[in-house]
């Protein structure tokens, strides 16, 4: 019955008519010409770094920012990573990126998917108002916990380190991976648990047995989530290391494109390098960066 | 259950608090513990490099409330977070409804679209500084102003963030660039939830295509717009790196934010007192944006 209400529902819908076909394709049209004007907008910035980094230190101009480059080298790239006359490559502070990034990304996901196991398979009284309390932990503006963290740090020996910065990321990260987890592993089925259960496995055993084993999504859409987050960090990084030896990508690259010194074309190129790694995860796991972005928004 | 059993169960019971105990610690000293360590600096005498805690009431925020700087602050960020706020959510839902019609090529756009986000904010700033810089009375026009000139539509031209008056929308264009297509994914992810029948319902009663979107889709999506909301406010509210990478202050602090005051007095100027002040506020008005939410959210699961 539905099924032929359906058809005939259709069939009033469909376009009869010329007219009707070219107002419908005049519409189809328009929206294309919305849709690709957006991108271009927000393929602009692209262009400009792509363009602006293959380019001489002559052409890369103000004023002549939308020209292609007459003779495209990877010069700037090379200056952007290894330095030139008067500033330091960013080559090494890429490299720090990567130990703090990733460290950090497993150790907060781990802990994410410890919470998130108790959390939905050994609830206890208050577990939810538990959760909620973390949670907030994921909002706050990190202003308001910098100065003791300095202080902190400063006192365990921390400041300034490579450490330090990966246990800040750590911590500030449980907030986000236990969301993720906890939504993710109300996925896996309760019966599973307690089936392990009456076959005499405890909540060890359940964890590495029956839920590590189900968890790679999970641990996929958190550690890309934090890679991203963490990567991209400037407040946590500009506040607690110094050294530029030390120092993460995002701020040798304020610090070189805050500098006269540094042609444009070097700035571009180094903002670009920056760039590749967040943005080459997002292009071949954009699927799973989508679910990260949804857990971190809609609750469960 | 037998006595074996009950000690298991107990067993399990203390290792699954356990399990969460590092977190909890961690998360308590980390986030609640400094939040009331910030709190008593705030309250403290603490305006040089060597800690200071003489309690002096709430006297860093009188002098904070009438501080030409902060008041500016304070103008800047309401301006931003209203502009950022609306306009991602606006471009947001169009594009969503645009790609939600069958497009061709819609995995394409909506990457497109969605990039920006995966980038730091320091990336955006360096580029949109660029772009936006406004040229010279000398040279002629730069970046944008200049693509203006070229598309007849010189009358949008403008000093962007040299502009005293303007800057920090200039900061906002940035930010609504990189957040805008976040909003996109939120709406899209919300309009492919409505199920197919309620819209066609709707149209087998009489009601035009706008008639759906207003009575159907939009209620539909509401808590999708809450969430983007409450996204995109705290995000505002602490927008920082991308003032650092694109403007600095700004020319009579035409750029500057609540915390970008906060780091300079804390860790420039040694001012960790009114450092703390500034950031005590900042979280007072995010709290006052999450904590209802997650109240509800936390009282919604309750039920459930």
């Amino acid at each position: 019955m539905t099924r032929i209400e359906l058809k005939i529902k259709t069939e009033r819908r469909a376009p009869h008519g010329r007219r009707r076909t070219i107002r419908s394709l005049v519409g189809r049209a328009a929206i294309y010409f919305m849709l690709s004007a957006f991108a271009v907008f927000y393929l602009v910035p692209v262009y400009v770094l792509v363009v602006t980094g293959l380019k001489s230190f002559e052409e890369a101009s103000l004023y002549r920012m939308w020209e292609l480059p007459s003779n495209p080298s990877l010069e700037s790239f090379r200056k952007a990573l290894l330095g030139g006359f008067g500033f330091e490559g960013i080559a090494p502070n890429l490299k720090n990126s990567l130990m703090i990034t990733i460290p950090a990304a497993l150790g907060s996901a781990l802990l994410g998917s410890l919470n998130g196991y108790v959390l939905t398979k050994w609830r206890f009284r208050g577990s939810n108002a538990l959760f909620t309390l973390m949670l907030f932990g994921m909002f706050i503006p990190y202003q308001s916990v910098l100065i003791p963290l300095v202080q902190s740090l400063m006192k365990l020996g921390l400041y300034g380190t490579i450490p330090g910065i990966i246990l800040v990321h750590i911590v500030y990260g449980i907030p986000i991976t236990t969301l993720i987890f906890r939504n993710y592993y109300a996925t896996v089925p309760t019966e599973l648990v307690e089936a392990a259960k009456v076959d005499g496995a405890g909540i060890l055993g359940i964890y590495r047995r029956v839920m590590l084993p189900l968890s790679w999504p999970g641990f996929v859409v958190a550690m890309i989530w934090q890679f991203t987050s963490i990567w991209n960090d400037f407040l946590f990084a500009v506040t607690i290391v110094q050294d530029p030896l030390v120092q993460p990508v995002t701020v040798a690259l304020n610090n070189l494109a805050g500098s006269f010194i540094v042609e444009w074309n070097v700035q571009m190129a180094g903002a670009l390098l920056a760039a590749l790694p967040t943005l080459l995860v997002y292009i071949f796991l954009g699927r799973y960066f989508m679910r990260g972005l949804l857990a971190g928004s809609l609750k469960g | 259950m037998g006595l074996l059993d009950r000690l298991r169960w107990k067993r399990d019971k203390i290792a699954s608090v356990l399990f969460l105990l590092p977190s909890v610690i961690l998360v308590g000293i980390f986030v609640y513990g400094f939040i009331g360590w910030t709190g008593l600096v705030s309250l403290s005498n603490w305006n040089r490099l060597l800690p200071d805690y003489t309690l002096v009431g709430l006297r860093n925020y009188f002098k904070l409330f009438i501080h030409p700087r902060f008041q500016i602050d304070m103008h800047n960020l309401a301006v931003f977070t209203g502009l950022f706020v609306t306009s991602s959510l606006v471009i947001g839902f169009l594009l969503a409804i645009l790609l939600d019609r069958r497009i061709r090529g819609e995995g394409i756009f909506r990457t497109i679209y969605l990039y920006p986000m995966s980038l730091s904010f320091i990336v955006t700033g360096v580029v949109w500084r660029w772009l936006l810089n406004p040229g010279s009375p000398q040279m002629g026009s730069a970046g944008i102003n200049q693509l203006l000139d070229r598309l007849g539509l010189d009358f949008l031209k403008s000093g962007w963030y040299t502009d005293p008056r303007i800057g920090i929308i200039a900061v906002a264009i940035a930010a609504i660039w990189q957040m805008s297509g976040y909003v996109m994914a939120l709406y899209l992810a919300g309009l492919r939830s409505i199920p197919e029948e309620l819209r066609e319902a709707a149209r087998v009663d009489g009601a035009s295509e706008l008639q759906v979107y207003r009575y159907v889709v939009l209620p539909f999506l509401r808590p999708v717009t809450l969430g983007a909301v409450i996204i995109l406010g705290h995000i505002s509210l602490k927008v920082y790196d991308l003032i650092v990478a694109m403007t600095g202050p700004g020319i009579g602090f035409s750029c500057d934010v609540p915390a970008y005051f906060m780091w300079e007095s804390a860790f420039h100027a040694n001012r960790f007192a009114r450092g703390a002040a500034i950031a005590i506020i900042l979280l007072l008005m995010v709290s006052l944006l999450i904590v209802p939410y997650l109240i509800h959210s936390l009282r919604r699961e309750a039920q459930v």
